[in-house]
C-alpha cells in the first residue's frame, strides 16, 4: 500500500502569490470562523456581517465614520512600524497616543485664545513632543541597559491612561462641565478642520504625509538602510560603525511622536476636548495593522480602513444586539491566519510517497 | 536496540534544486568499522548527500540500502532510528542548557527527567571514547571544539553507530583537529563507521580508509586511501592543477600604520582576554597572529576596530590615536577588517549583494547624497566589484545568504579592500573556505601587501602564515609569546610557542 506524507521545503525566495493571496484567505477564514461563531450564539452570521459591512462601506456616514477611525489607527501603525523596522518593539503606541493627546491639550486649555496660526502648530508639536518622551522613556534603559521595551511600553500605556484619567477627572476638569471628566472644551482655533461638513478631518494628511515620508525613508533613504542593518544585526550594524544607541533613541522617540501625533488629531479633530477613554485601543490595534500591512506604510494606509470599517461595522452590530466585541475577534482571527499562512509563503507543501519519489 | 550498520550504500542518488543539480547519479558504500571521506570543494554537492542520508532531503532518484536491504528514511528521527547519527558544521546546542540537557534534549518522553540516569549514561560515553566532557557544564562556557564533542556525544546516546561529520574540523585549532582526528580513530577502532565531509586534504589522507571525490555533484573518483596522494586528490577534487600562492620579492616595510602598546582587554565572560599586547604592523608588511583560537585572536581584532573597550593600553592608527575613537571613526581613518564571522558580522545574510557591498560607505558619497541612497551609483559600483572580485550570483538583488562561504568572502573582500585601507585586518579569512577560494583570497592579500596596506592576518593554519607572512606574532593566554621572522619560523617553533612554551622555541 502507498503511504503518503506530507513536507515542508523551504522556498528559495518567498513567494510573491502567496504574499498577495495570504491576507485575503485570511480575511475569509476569519470571517468563516466568525460566522461559525456567531450561529452557535443563535444569531444569524449572514445578516450580522451584512449590517457591519454596509453600515460601515455602504453609506457616505458609515464611510466617513470609516476613515475617522482608520485615521488614528494609521498614524499609530505607522509609529509602530518605525520601531519594528529596527526590531524595537513598541508596544505602547496606546500610552504614547493618551500622552499625546495631552501634551496637545496642554496648549488650548492654558491659553485658550492662541491664534489658529499659533495653536495648531503648537498642539502638534507639543503632542508630538508628549508621545515622543513618553517612548523615550523606555528607549534609554534600553539602549544603555538592554532593558526589555516590550515589557517597560506596555507598562507605561497604563500610567499614561491612568494619568490622563487624573487629569480629567482632577485638575483639568471643566469646573462646568457637571462634574463628568472632561476638560473644558478648546476654541475654534484648536480644532483641526474638517473635510467639507463630513467628520473627517485634515488628520488625513498628516497620515498621508507620513506614510509618504517613512516609504521614502525605508526605501530611499541612508538612515531607512541604517534602521534596517540594525533591525537585522546590531552586531553588523556595530562592525559597520553605525550608532546603535543613538539610532534607538531616535527612533523609538520619533516612533512615540507619530503616535503621539495620532493622539493630537484625535483630540483637536474629533473630540475637541480632553477626556477618559479617548481611545478605543487603536495603538494596539495598531500592532495588528503593522503587522498585517507588512510594516509597509502604504499597506498601512489600506489596512486602516479596513480595520476601521471593522470598528463601525462593530458598533454598528452592537446596535442589532450583536456585541461589539465582534469586530475584536474577528481582528484577532484575521491576524491569527495572516501569522499562520506566512509559513506558505517562504515553505511550499510536498507530497512525499514512502517510495521516495515527489509530486507537488 | 539500534541495529548494528553493517554495510550502507548509496545507489544513484541524484537531487536537484531550483536551478542546480546538486547531486547526479551518485552511488557510496560504507561498512562498519570503516572511515569514509567525501571529499570535494564548497558546492560539490557533500553535504546535499549527507543530509538526504540522514533523511533531511528526499532525494529525486536514488536508493539507500542498509545491510542489503532498501530504507527509505524521511527524517532525522528514522535516520536516527536506524543508527545514524551527523554532527552539522553549525552545532545544534543549546547555550544556557548544560551539556547533559542538551544530550537528553526530545528524548525523555516520561513528565520527569531523569538526570542522574543520563549523567551516568553520558559519563560511560564519555570513558568509553575518551572523550573530556562535564555533563555538568554549561554549553555556552564550552569551546567550539568541546560543543562538537557533545555533538558526538549526542549522536552516540541516541545509539548511533554510523557517524556523519560535516566538516568538522573547520571550527577547530590544528590541535583540537589531531584530538578530533584520534578520536574518531578510536571510534572506528570500535565497530563505528564514520562518514566524514572535508576539503582538507591532510585530514582525509591521516584519517580515512576510503575517499569519494565528487566535483560538481558527481563522484569523479573512489579510491583506497593508501592507493592515492594528497597531489593527485587536489586535482581530482578542482579539476585543475594548483600553484599555492607564496610571498614574494624582498620585504621592505614602510612606516608604521598600525601599532599596539600594552594593551590590555576583558574577554565576553569578563575574564582578561589581552594582557599587554604590543605590536607593530608597518606598511606592506602582513604580520600573522599564529595561536590556538580562544587566546585572545577575537578580542585583538575587536579592540582594534573599536568594537571592544580596551581596560589599558594605546593603539594608533596610521599614525593617531585611535584608542578612544568610536568604529566608525577608526573605519574613516583607514581600518578594513575581515571579520572572523563572515555570516553574522561581515554581512547581513538576508541583504541582497549592493547592500552589503555599501554596508560601510551608505552614509557618504558617492553613494549617498543629501540624506538619500543614490541607486544608480550603487549599483554600478556594484555590478563592477561583483564583475572583478568575481562573485558568482544571478544578480545584485540576490540575498547573501543563498552564496556559498567563498562568494560570501568575496564579497567582504571586495568592501574591504575598495575602500583603499592602511591597515586590514583578516580574522580567519580562509576557514571553512575550499581550495580555489582560499587560493584567491591568498592571492588577494598578497597583493594588498604590495600595495602597501598593513596586513594582521589571524590565522590557525600555519602553512598559510608561512606561506604569507612576512612577521609571524604568537598569541598565547591574551599576550605575545614572541614575534618571528618568517624565515626562522617552522611549525616546531611556532608550536611550542602555541603551547606557551618560550624557552626550548628559542
Amino acid at each position: 500500500m502507498e503511504r503518503h506524507s506530507y513536507k515542508l521545503e523551504k522556498r528559495l525566495t518567498p513567494s510573491p502569490v502567496m504574499v498577495f493571496i495570504i491576507p485575503i484567505i485570511s480575511v475569509l477564514l476569519a470571517l468563516i470562523l466568525g460566522g461559525i461563531f456567531l450561529s452557535m450564539t443563535g444569531r444569524e452570521p449572514l445578516a450580522v456581517y451584512t449590517i457591519m459591512f454596509t453600515d460601515s462601506l455602504g453609506s457616505k456616514y458609515g464611510l466617513t465614520e470609516t476613515i475617522v477611525k482608520a485615521i488614528p489607527l494609521a498614524l499609530t501603525a505607522l509609529g509602530v512600524s518605525l520601531a519594528f523596522k529596527m526590531k524595537l518593539w513598541n508596544i505602547g503606541a496606546e500610552g504614547q497616543f493618551y500622552m499625546g493627546a495631552m501634551g496637545a491639550s496642554w496648549l488650548p486649555l492654558t491659553f485658550p485664545t492662541l491664534p489658529v496660526y499659533v495653536m495648531i502648530p503648537g498642539m502638534v508639536v507639543l503632542g508630538m513632543t508628549a508621545g515622543g518622551l513618553w517612548a523615550l522613556l523606555t528607549a534609554i534603559p534600553r539602549a544603555i541597559w538592554k532593558v526589555n521595551e516590550i515589557i517597560t511600553t506596555l507598562m507605561l500605556n497604563y500610567i499614561a491612561i491612568l494619568w490622563v484619567d487624573y487629569l480629567v477627572f482632577g485638575p483639568w476638569r471643566d469646573p462646568l462641565g457637571s462634574n463628568f471628566p472632561i476638560t473644558a472644551a478648546f476654541s475654534d482655533a484648536a480644532r483641526l478642520p474638517g473635510l467639507g461638513d463630513s467628520r473627517i478631518h485634515s488628520g488625513l494628511f498628516f497620515a498621508l504625509a507620513i506614510a509618504v515620508i517613512l516609504a521614502i525613508v525605508f526605501k530611499y533613504s541612508r538612515w531607512g538602510y541604517s534602521i534596517n542593518v540594525i533591525g537585522s544585526s546590531e552586531r553588523a550594524a556595530s562592525y559597520a560603525g553605525m550608532n546603535i544607541k543613538r539610532n534607538i533613541l531616535l527612533v523609538m522617540f520619533l516612533s512615540g511622536a507619530i503616535s503621539g501625533l495620532a493622539g493630537m488629531a484625535e483630540v483637536s479633530g474629533i473630540i475637541g476636548k480632553l477626556q477618559h477613554g479617548i481611545s478605543p485601543g487603536y495603538g494596539y490595534t495598531a500592532i495588528i495593522v503593522a503587522w498585517l500591512s507588512k510594516l509597509n506604510p502604504l499597506a498601512i494606509l489600506i489596512v486602516s480602513v479596513l480595520f476601521g470599517a471593522l470598528q463601525v461595522g462593530g458598533y454598528a452590530a452592537q446596535i442589532e444586539g450583536v456585541p461589539a466585541a465582534v469586530a475584536t475577534m474577528l481582528q484577532g482571527m484575521i491576524l491569527f491566519f495572516v501569522l499562520g499562512g506566512e509559513i506558505f509563503t517562504n515553505y511550499r507543501v510536498r507530497r512525499v510517497s514512502r517510495k521516495g519519489e515527489e509530486s507537488k | 536496540m539500534v541495529k548494528k550498520i553493517e554495510h550502507l550504500e548509496m545507489v544513484g542518488i541524484t537531487k536537484r534544486f531550483p536551478g542546480v543539480l546538486s547531486n547526479n547519479n551518485v552511488n557510496i558504500q560504507i561498512k562498519t568499522g570503516e572511515v569514509l571521506a567525501i571529499l570535494g570543494e564548497n558546492g560539490a554537492g557533500k553535504t546535499t548527500l549527507m543530509n538526504i542520508l540522514y533523511g533531511l532531503y528526499k532525494p529525486d532518484a536514488g536508493k539507500i540500502l542498509l545491510n542489503g536491504k532498501q530504507v527509505s528514511i524521511n527524517s532525522p528521527k528514522e535516520a536516527i532510528a536506524l543508527g545514524i547519527g551527523m554532527v552539522h558544521q553549525h552545532f545544534m546546542l543549546v547555550p544556557t542548557l548544560t551539556v547533559c540537557e542538551n544530550v537528553i534534549l526530545g528524548l525523555s518522553k516520561s513528565f520527569i527527567v531523569d538526570i542522574k540516569t543520563a549523567t551516568q549514561r553520558i559519563r560511560e560515553i564519555t570513558d568509553t571514547y575518551g572523550l573530556a566532557i562535564n555533563p555538568d557544564a554549561y554549553v555556552w562556557q564550552l569551546s567550539v571544539g568541546e560543543q562538537q564533542r557533545v555533538e558526538i556525544i549526542k549522536a552516540l546516546y541516541r545509539g548511533a553507530n554510523l557517524l556523519i561529520l560535516d566538516e568538522p574540523t573547520a571550527v577547530l585549532t590544528p590541535q583540537e583537529s589531531k584530538e578530533l582526528i584520534q578520536l574518531l580513530r578510536n571510534m572506528s577502532a570500535q565497530g563505528n563507521s564514520i562518514i566524514i565531509i572535508s576539503h582538507k586534504l591532510h585530514e582525509v589522507m591521516s584519517l580515512s580508509d576510503r575517499v569519494t571525490v565528487l566535483r560538481d555533484g558527481e563522484v569523479c573518483a573512489d579510491v583506497c586511501t593508501r592507493e592515492t596522494s594528497q597531489d593527485a586528490l587536489a586535482q581530482l577534487m578542482v579539476g585543475r592543477e594548483m600553484a599555492p600562492c607564496q610571498r614574494e620579492g624582498t620585504f621592505s616595510p614602510g612606516k608604521a600604520v598600525l601599532e599596539l602598546q600594552e594593551v590590555y582587554s576583558q574577554g565576553d565572560k569578563g575574564t582578561e582576554a589581552l594582557t599587554g599586547v604590543s605590536l607593530t604592523i608597518r606598511e606592506g608588511e602582513i604580520l600573522g597572529i599564529a595561536g590556538v583560537s580562544g587566546n585572545g585572536q577575537k578580542e585583538l581584532a575587536e579592540v582594534i576596530a573599536g568594537l571592544r573597550k580596551l581596560s589599558k593600553g594605546k593603539i594608533s592608527l596610521n599614525g593617531k590615536e585611535s584608542t578612544k575613537m568610536s568604529p566608525a571613526n577608526i573605519i574613516e581613518q583607514g581600518l578594513g577588517y575581515i571579520p572572523e564571522d563572515r555570516l553574522r558580522v561581515g554581512t547581513i545574510p538576508s541583504f541582497s549583494i549592493w547592500e552589503n557591498l555599501i554596508l560601510k560607505d551608505h552614509h557618504q558619497r558617492p553613494f549617498a547624497k543629501h540624506l538619500l541612497l543614490q541607486n544608480r551609483v550603487i549599483m554600478s559600483h556594484s555590478s563592477s566589484l561583483v564583475e572583478k572580485y568575481g562573485i558568482k550570483t544571478p544578480t545584485l538583488e540576490t540575498p547573501t545568504s543563498s552564496l556559498s562561504g567563498g562568494n560570501i568572502q568575496r564579497v567582504i573582500l571586495a568592501r574591504e579592500i575598495t575602500r583603499s585601507p592602511v591597515a586590514l585586518v583578516a580574522a580567519y579569512p580562509t576557514r571553512g573556505l575550499d581550495i580555489g577560494a582560499t587560493e584567491y583570497l591568498h592571492s588577494k592579500l598578497l597583493e594588498a601587501r604590495s600595495n602597501g596596506i598593513g596586513v594582521l592576518l589571524i590565522s590557525e593554519d600555519l602553512e598559510e602564515l608561512m606561506s604569507l607572512c612576512d612577521n609571524i606574532a604568537v598569541l598565547y593566554e591574551g599576550r605575545v609569546m614572541k614575534v618571528i621572522p618568517v624565515e626562522e619560523a617552522n611549525e616546531r617553533v611556532l608550536g611550542l610557542l602555541m603551547a606557551g612554551i618560550a624557552e626550548q622555541a628559542s
